[in-house]
């Protein structure tokens, strides 16, 4: 019995759902479309790619850590996948979304170098390395939009659908899947929690701490390139900062799952009810045509109000 | 003076490095050292050292704001409703301007102590308020500033910048005092250990909320002073703030992990940042390529900082870090 409590997802991961479903029933009441397949199928398709950034930030923030090169590994996955695939040069455009992904992992690795051997905190090392990238795509693109076209299969990948469900959102879960099998099935998930606890502890057990947190980190660049590939197959192009609206979002859909920002506790189910949270809260303020006072005022009221609801449960508990 | 240096030798660093960017940049700079120059660079410098004095606050009880850059856009845009007129109207439009600065504070300051979020999560959350109120006000850029009033604190007093006395007073008649109060050594007991410093007998959250208290209160004085240089006001000013006074405590040798640093070295950050900027802009080199040297000279400057972890000798030293 305690060992199917276990598995079954803790009342932390369950809050975001919760506000998912109230914010689906209470939009309905002033717009019944909202109930409507249609609407709630686009916004899977949209939550994918927040989704897939958050999935990553989740493996990073387990660990204690934060990754805000977030938008320029998007931003660059997106330029050199659509430059490639630009080329119409048929091999190329087949290594675009794999050239993408391998520079994801290359810079998430350099994230790791700066933090668990040059034990940089996090938070400033992975600002500079994105203010570097910036710099790197600024020089090769002369500050404009870079030039270059998505390929097929990027374009399938972020608008296609399968039996009516929306590709991005089959692509999200299967990296979920793959991630939660990683997580619970092998020794990385519970490393990564232990040094969000105590890593000298976990350097002390055994473990090779700086390897997890580069596999971590290099996890998470894979994931902000994949999310980078898919929004420039949604676009059909790739453009300038186009990575910028997602850092904060992340970090915040993260936390409404119940994964603490101190690291060592958290889920992915959570990070998923959290994407799901904010993409639907988004959507449904623009629906509404408030202005972007309000719709910035609204959204973080609620985040606050969310979070409240979080630790005073828990207090009580 | 050997011993001041050594007992503040993260500080020092920093001077070290400040005076040889500086050097270089009147060196570079195509007028020379003229007053123009040197008040531009200082005003410049001295928003981001109000910013980073704002951060320095929050870093220094383990926390981190931010909401920097959203509360300078919204005080900003209050700036540029009430900060013009006689001197009766300038004087209370001041004091809403650095009152609601005070305010987006201690709200922060409340969700942090009483509702027990961490402070990264609480001021991601509120910086979208603040930045959605400042949008209500300004939709867009616009309004304005007193010409005068401009004019007496962003440009020289006998060909020293306004800014640079406005720095000196700051650390002489508000940090040097307050580091000797009860408030001040109470920052740094709660920064070092929160737990040590409430089994002391420490006020805690009284010390946690009056050190966002002050945050808000320099984040307020940091949109005033922008306000006086641009003389306009945008809502839109705050993301690359927030980002800037982070790297610029850093830079200046406040540890993120609490409990380290002073509000000289979060200074001396700031000006190292901006200088970097400056020396970019007429360094010659090809302005595509700027951004890029700017961000690799940003993560040398924080290697280097953090490179004596190279000469631990014990491995398990690295991970108090």
């Amino acid at each position: 019995m305690s060992g199917l409590m276990q598995r079954l997802p803790g009342m932390d991961s369950l809050v975001p759902y919760i506000g998912t479903v109230l914010l689906i029933l209470g939009g309905s009441v002033f717009y019944p479309q909202i109930l409507g397949f249609e609407y709630l199928a686009q916004q899977l398709q949209i939550s994918a790619f927040l989704g897939l950034l958050a999935l990553g930030a989740t493996l990073v923030i387990l660990l204690g850590h934060i990754d805000l090169s977030v938008p320029w590994i998007l931003g660059g996955a997106a330029i050199l996948s659509t430059s490639l695939a630009g080329t119409g040069d048929a091999v190329l455009t087949a290594l675009a979304i794999p050239a993408a992904l391998l520079f994801g992992g290359l810079i998430g690795i350099v994230n790791g170098v700066g933090v668990a051997i040059l034990r940089i905190p996090s938070m400033v090392w992975t600002l500079a390395v994105n203010s570097m990238l910036l710099g790197v795509a600024v020089l090769n693109t002369g500050g404009f939009n870079p030039k270059g076209e998505a390929s097929d299969t990027m374009i399938w990948l972020a608008t296609g659908q399968l039996a009516g469900i929306p590709a991005a959102f089959l692509v999200w879960m299967l990296v979920a899947g793959m991630m939660a099998l990683v997580l619970t099935r092998s020794g990385f998930g519970r490393y990564l929690s232990a040094i969000g606890y105590n890593e000298k502890a976990t350097f002390l057990s055994g473990v090779s701490t700086p390897s997890v947190i580069f596999a971590a980190f290099a996890i998470a660049g894979v994931c902000s390139a994949l999310g980078g590939v898919l929004l420039a197959g949604y676009a059909n192009q790739a453009y300038q900062s186009m990575g910028d609206p997602f850092l904060l979002p992340t970090i915040a859909a993260v936390v409404i799952g119940g994964t603490s920002i101190l690291g060592g506790r958290g889920s992915l189910v959570g990070t998923i009810g959290g994407v799901l949270f904010i993409t639907l809260l988004t959507s449904i303020l623009s629906v509404m045509q408030i202005s972007d006072a309000w719709r910035n005022i609204t959204f973080g009221m609620i985040i606050i109000v969310m979070l409240l609801l979080q630790t005073l449960r828990r207090k009580g508990a | 003076m050997r011993d001041l240096m050594r007992v503040n030798q993260r500080e020092t660093i920093a001077f070290s490095v400040l005076l040889v960017l500086l050097v270089s940049y009147l060196a570079t700079h195509p007028a020379g050292p003229t007053p123009y120059v040197m008040t531009i660079w200082a005003n410049q410098c001295l928003i981001l050292a109000l910013a980073a004095i704002a951060q320095f606050f929050a870093v220094i009880v383990r926390g981190i704001d931010l909401s920097v850059g959203a509360i300078m856009a919204l005080t900003n845009c209050i700036a540029s409703y009430l900060v013009i007129g006689t001197g009766v109207e300038m004087t209370f439009g001041i004091i809403v301007v650095l009152a609601a600065g005070v305010g987006c504070g201690v709200l922060n300051g409340l969700l942090v102590v009483y509702g027990r979020i961490q402070p990264i999560v609480v001021t991601l959350a509120t910086a979208s308020v603040f930045v959605g109120l400042a949008l209500l006000l300004r939709p867009t850029p616009g309004g304005q500033i007193d010409y005068d009033l401009a004019d007496a604190l962003t440009l020289d007093v006998l060909g020293v910048p306004t800014a640079l006395i406005i720095t000196v007073a700051v650390i002489g008649l508000i940090w040097v005092p307050l580091r000797r109060t009860g408030l001040g050594l109470g920052l740094y007991a709660v920064g070092s250990s929160q737990q040590a410093a409430f089994q002391s007998g420490m006020p805690v959250a009284r010390i946690r909320l009056a050190s966002f208290a002050l945050g808000g209160l320099f984040a307020g004085l940091a949109g005033l002073y922008f306000s006086l240089v641009t003389t306009t006001g945008d809502a839109g000013i705050g993301p690359n703030f927030t980002l800037n006074s982070i790297a610029a405590v850093v830079l200046g040798g406040v540890a993120l992990r609490g409990g380290v640093g002073t509000l000289t070295g979060a200074i001396a950050g700031a000006f190292i940042l901006k200088t970097i900027g400056a020396l970019m802009f007429f360094s010659g080199l090809p302005p595509l390529a700027q951004p890029f040297v700017e961000g690799l000279i940003l993560a040398a400057a924080i290697a280097i900082g953090g490179a004596d972890v190279l000469r631990v000798k014990n491995k398990l030293e690295v991970f108090g870090r």
